[in-house]
């Protein structure tokens, strides 16, 4: 089982931290630390695997990691794993975030570290391996797209009243959401979320 | 195009970013984030209520927050709202932030429980999909009472899809881990391992990790999914790289799927069917094949995936053990990869030949590769690798080429990284004791760690070299010799000290005629380091210097001149000066004869486990179990080491989950010291064992000086009254019990009161009652003499483990009891998991000057812990029925050996402690009884069943549990009562 997955940069700064075991928060900062500092001080050509540090799990664990440019991608993972297999499968999600997000940069992981992780969780899933299938997985995340792009229009085709034709949506959908904030919101697709929920949830709560 | 568009993002989100990237401190940063929070907080707050989008978009800030490593403590309720909207982009970050920063609080739990719940029965594979990895990500117990009777329904339904099936399986597989009780068996598992044959290779990996876990704890139930998996894997290998398209990955077909595959594999012995054995055996055979072909392509993506599975299928004819043909070629495929260029290559093969050192069949063909791994041992830049190679020395040992093997490791470890120098100090010490043919070498070489290494040599080391010293007396003179050696170098260890005045004042005479090594020159040698050296090394040495005066009397006005000195007889040490004060007075005033009896040599040690041994395990946990399996063939066959070597009982098996039960039963279960006559003088020191930590009794450091050296009295007082204290024995020595003692202890399986021992001087009654896992028990000492008993102590003693299982607290009691009087100890009990032993109960005192002991079983056996159940006769055969395991049933039968009378019977089985139960047995003449028994840990329901035969003067009574040990021995002890 993968215990835990840390991308973090050469300067130890975190860029993606997944746990399937639950730590307190001090501890997961105090063991991306550790690892950072494993894995800094050897060099790029010897193995990818070392005993994994103190903090998790002890010496059943090992951290597997790859180091691309100005990232390092370390999996800790038990003896249950095949070590080659994880590394090819460092290989694959950076693979396939290259894919989702065109030559795919530090930044990218910044700026977008919703999509990241859900790139990640058709990957990985509760710490274990769910799809290895590079192609599967890109569709599954373009499936996810098309959905938000319909739940896109859905918010901003109500507001063509309003304001502006589709044109300048396609063109600048950022601008466009923007815009939907700026505007007092329109009722209608409240009433749609709120009515759901006030169905939901007194419901189920008596249930309980 | 890209998949991700960039510019969907939220642009509040984008800005905040920025902001904290723009941060030229730390300060500044923290302050940007601050602001942030309280900006966040009072929107959550606000009297307005917010929309999906904004919810969103603050979610994702908090999640940024947390991913900078700051405490994020609000929010979670908005993240449960965002649950139950029907928007998927909603949903999605909301069920992130629950995954990513799940808190405690119960209430939340439930909501977000109420949410995935509507979302799994929402049939819309996305929401579903959703769901089932929030549950997997969070694995908690309480998700896992909420949906684990939920998820097998949903991957063996006919109708879901693929995606939802494979975050099924997985999702189950981390509920299983998580708490392995909450998942119910059923039917279903009968279809999971049809998925194996699933058209959609994502289900399949999922599958077989899913089974891979299940048929660990369930064999039997799982059975065929080897045929199954045999095929698949067949149909993979044979297959050309192209027909698996999306699933082949760099020229090599389905890598994930078969590696999975044969780690399924693992988890059973060979197939039994010949023609699916003969199938595997050709797939094993076309791995190594394709092994020796030319890659495909030059990528290292594709020779790591080949190899993945290369080294998997290693393994696995590693694990067979049964194949000497595939075992051969599978240690020259490592032994190419010893050599590869490739540094993760030479340390999975380092990793694998480790494992196949333990191997009958190929040990030898390992042996071979021994320069190699030298090599790598002495070049690899890696310390990691190196740590590979010195575990496969450690593992290709024996008695060949052990001298060769231990010089390398010295040699290493002078250059050694200090983070495994303790580990390679205890790898050489027990090769070295393991292999010694002469013990000189034996000890040269621990010398020899200790000058190199000797911060890394710890306690049980250099202990471990005075036993075996001490019990040897063909190398007692060499090693003398050699620690005078040793202690001639200006700067020596303290450790070195510490076995020098050890062996010196012990043996020291056997080299004091070469006038080179007199008693005085050995004197002042030793004497010269005194000073250096650590208040526990100066007790140590003065103990050697009280010995010297016994061996050598021409020492005595010298070494009484030091013991005189203000410098030791006022030492601000408590320790030291005590010891410099009795061992002045004992010097004074016994005469020779005294001296020689009380300063005599040491007895030899006891035979037991290596402390170093039980060392070496619990620093390298469970991966150590493997290296150390050589010791099967070793032990039994060539034991010249006068079975100082590990009992092959230790000796673990290749599956991790066994090692670790294999480390806690390490010492022989209830196996009191050997009574080999001087055994019982002796103290435990050298064992870890509970036994060996006295509760009472001083820290163990103090107790191996105090108990270390010949019998120290315990004050000047005790010393000048009674010459003569070597009978005394120490306070942790626990004899053997008594003979009947067996006896005894049966007569109290059924009863709980009554006389538990009594010859002339004393009495011990017993009172005792139990309630679920708990109990309390009266013992009463009554002096049956008109003499007082002095320094009474009863104790109570664990025997192995036992001390995990249960715990008794005594309280102390009078150290005196006066002729005609009884004195009243009490015990509490708890039951912290089953047991098999009692524990033992030691009482010694004097008796007119003549030290008395005894050793009894304390009547407390597992029955006590027996709740009696009344169950209806339908329940009790349902119930019987669900114990139907061979395992879980004990059957004995056996001649009566008291008369047959039905109403004793019954008053001895409600006496035991279970229920009767009346109108269940179709015969009136047989008793059944229910009932569980209470730990701490877990509850064991049982059921029995007596069949009398009294025309044949024969019972049969039959015992089922739930666990195996409990029905056995609840069956023994039920046996021996009628």
């Amino acid at each position: 089982m993968i215990q835990a997955i840390l991308v973090f940069n050469n300067h130890g700064k975190p860029r993606l931290v997944r746990f399937y075991q639950r730590f307190p928060e001090e501890i997961q900062q105090q063991i991306i630390r550790e690892t950072f500092h494993l894995v800094l001080k050897r060099d790029d050509n010897i193995c990818n695997f070392l005993e994994g540090g103190s903090l998790i799990g002890g010496s059943d664990y090992k951290l597997i990691y790859r180091h691309y440019a100005t990232l390092y991608f370390v999996f800790c993972v038990d003896s249950s794993e095949s070590e080659l297999g994880i590394l090819d499968l460092i290989q694959v999600f950076v693979e396939t975030l290259d894919k989702c997000f065109e030559n795919v940069c530090e930044l990218d992981l910044i700026f977008h570290m919703d999509k990241v992780h859900y790139i990640l969780q058709e990957v990985v899933m509760g710490g274990m391996v769910l799809e290895t299938n590079m192609n599967e997985i890109v569709a599954q995340i373009e499936a996810q797209n098309r959905l938000e792009k319909s739940e896109m229009t859905l918010r901003v085709s109500l507001i063509p009243t309003f304001t502006s034709p589709q044109g300048g949506l396609s063109a600048a959908p950022a601008r466009a959401v923007s815009a939907v904030k700026n505007i007092n919101l329109p009722e209608m697709p409240r009433n749609i979320n709120i009515g759901d929920l006030n169905i939901k949830v007194p419901n189920l709560s008596q249930f309980v | 195009m890209p998949a991700v568009s960039k510019g969907d993002g939220m642009r509040g989100l984008a800005v905040f970013i920025s902001d904290i990237r723009n941060c030229k401190s730390k300060e500044a940063e923290i302050k940007r984030i601050n602001k942030e929070l309280a900006n966040i907080r009072s929107k959550f707050k606000g009297d307005k209520a917010l929309d999906g989008y904004s919810k969103k978009k603050y979610v994702c800030k908090l999640l940024f927050i947390f991913l900078l490593g700051h405490d994020i403590d609000f929010g979670h309720m908005e993240a449960v709202n965002l649950l139950s909207s029907n928007k998927y982009t909603e949903k999605q970050i909301g069920y992130l932030f629950i995954s990513v920063l799940v808190n405690s609080n119960s209430e939340l739990i439930r909501l977000i429980n109420n949410a995935i719940k509507n979302d799994l029965a929402s049939r819309n594979p996305t929401f579903m999909c959703l769901a089932l990895h929030c549950i997997a990500n969070v694995g908690s117990r309480e998700m896992g009472e909420a949906f684990a009777a939920d998820i097998p329904r949903i991957l063996v339904a006919g109708d879901s899809m693929d995606s939802v099936k494979q975050s099924a399986a997985l999702c189950l597989l981390r509920l299983y881990k998580a708490s392995p009780d909450l998942v119910p068996m059923g039917e279903w598992t009968a279809r999971v391992v049809h998925l194996l044959n699933d058209q959609h290779m994502g289900v399949v990996t999922a599958a077989v990790s899913l089974i891979t876990c299940l048929c660990k704890k369930n064999p039997d139930d799982f059975k065929t999914c080897i045929s199954l998996a045999v095929s698949r894997l067949s149909r993979i290998v044979s297959s050309a790289s192209t027909d698996l398209q999306d699933y082949t990955y760099y020229f090599v077909p389905a890598p994930w799927l078969s590696v999975k595959l044969l780690r399924l594999l693992q988890c059973y012995p060979p197939p039994e069917d010949a023609a699916v054995k003969g199938r595997l055996v050709e797939c094993l055979e076309t791995v190594l094949n394709k092994a020796q072909e030319p890659p495909k392509s030059k990528k290292v993506q594709h020779s790591n995936a080949k190899n993945a599975i290369l080294f998997e299928t290693i393994s696995l004819i590693i694990h067979y053990d049964s194949e000497p043909n595939l075992l051969v070629r599978a240690c020259n495929q490592l032994g190419q990869f010893l050599q590869h260029r490739e540094t993760n290559l030479r340390y999975l093969a380092l990793e694998s030949m480790c494992t196949l050192a333990s191997s009958e069949f190929s040990h030898e063909a390992v042996k071979t590769h021994i320069d190699t791994v030298i090599n790598a041992l002495k070049t690899e830049r890696d310390v990691s690798v190196r740590q590979r190679a010195a575990d496969l020395l450690y593992a290709m040992c024996d008695r060949s080429n052990a001298k060769q093997i231990v010089s390398e490791m010295l040699r290493y470890l002078e250059t050694a990284d200090y983070a495994i120098r303790e580990e390679i100090v205890l790898k050489v010490a027990i090769l070295a004791e393991k292999y010694a043919v002469d013990y000189s070498w034996y000890v040269d070489t621990i010398l020899n760690l200790i000058r190199i290494a000797g911060d890394y040599v710890s306690e049980e080391v250099w202990y471990r070299v005075l036993q075996i010293v001490t019990n040897r007396d063909d190398v007692q003179g060499y090693a003398a010799k050699t620690v005078f050696e040793a202690l001639q170098a200006p700067a020596c260890h303290e450790n070195m000290v510490k076995v020098g005045g050890y062996i010196l004042g012990e043996f020291g005479n056997l080299i004091a005629g070469d006038p080179r090594s007199s008693p005085p020159v050995q004197f002042s040698l030793l004497h010269s380091k005194f000073h250096l050296c650590s208040v526990a090394t100066r007790a140590l040495l003065l103990s050697t210097y009280i010995k010297f005066i016994n061996l050598f009397p021409e020492t005595k006005a010298t070494i009484q001149g030091v013991l005189r000195a203000g410098s030791q007889l006022r030492n601000a040490d408590v320790e030291l000066q005590q010891r410099a004060v009795e061992y002045l007075t004992l010097s004074s005033v016994a005469s020779t004869d005294v001296l020689a009896t009380v300063l005599e040599e040491m007895p030899p040690f006891p035979e037991r486990e290596s402390s170093i041994l039980a060392k070496l395990k619990r620093k390298k946990g469970p991966g150590a179990g493997s290296a150390l399996d050589d010791g099967r063939r070793e032990s039994s066959s060539h034991d010249i080491n006068g079975g100082v070597e590990p009992t092959p009982s230790t000796v673990s098996t290749p599956s991790p989950s066994a090692d670790l039960l294999g480390l806690r039963a390490a010492p022989p279960p209830a196996a009191p010291p050997a009574p080999s006559g001087a055994g019982n003088l002796l103290v435990d020191v050298f064992s870890d064992g509970p036994a060996a930590q006295p509760s009472l009794g001083p820290t163990p450091e103090e107790a191996f000086l105090s108990e270390l050296e010949p019998p120290a009295p315990e004050s000047p007082m005790a010393l000048l009254a009674d010459p003569a204290p070597a009978a005394d024995p120490g306070p942790e020595d626990i004899g053997p019990p008594i003979p009947e003692a067996d006896e005894l202890l049966n007569k109290f399986v059924c009863r709980n009161n009554g006389v538990l021992f009594e010859n002339q001087l004393l009495q011990i009654g017993v009172k005792s009652e139990f309630r679920q896992n708990l109990g309390r028990m009266y013992l009463f000492y009554g002096n049956k003499t008109s003499v007082q008993f002095q320094n009474f102590s009863p104790t109570v003693v664990h025997p192995g483990d036992l001390q995990t299982h249960l715990a008794v607290q005594t309280k102390r009691v009078a150290s005196q009891v006066d002729g005609g009087a009884q004195v009243q100890q009490v015990l509490n009990i708890e039951c912290l998991r089953d047991f098999l032993t009692p524990p033992l109960l030691s009482v010694r005192f004097r008796y007119g000057g003549a030290p008395q002991s005894l050793t009894l079983k304390l009547p407390v056996t597992i029955n006590k812990f027996f709740q009696p159940t009344e169950m209806a006769a339908q329940d009790f055969f349902q119930r019987w029925k669900q114990l139907s395991l061979p395992q879980q049933e004990a059957q004995k039968i056996f001649k009566a050996n008291h008369p047959m009378d039905a109403e004793v019977t019954k008053a001895k089985l409600l006496g035991f402690g279970s229920a009767l139960l009346d109108n269940v047995d179709p015969n009136p003449e047989n008793f059944v009884g229910a009932g569980i028994i209470q730990t701490k840990a877990l509850q064991v329901g049982c059921l029995l069943r007596l069949e009398p035969n009294a025309q044949a003067q024969m019972y049969r009574l039959t015992l089922r549990t739930s666990k195996e040990p409990v029905s056995r021995h609840l069956c023994e002890l039920l046996a021996q009562q009628f």
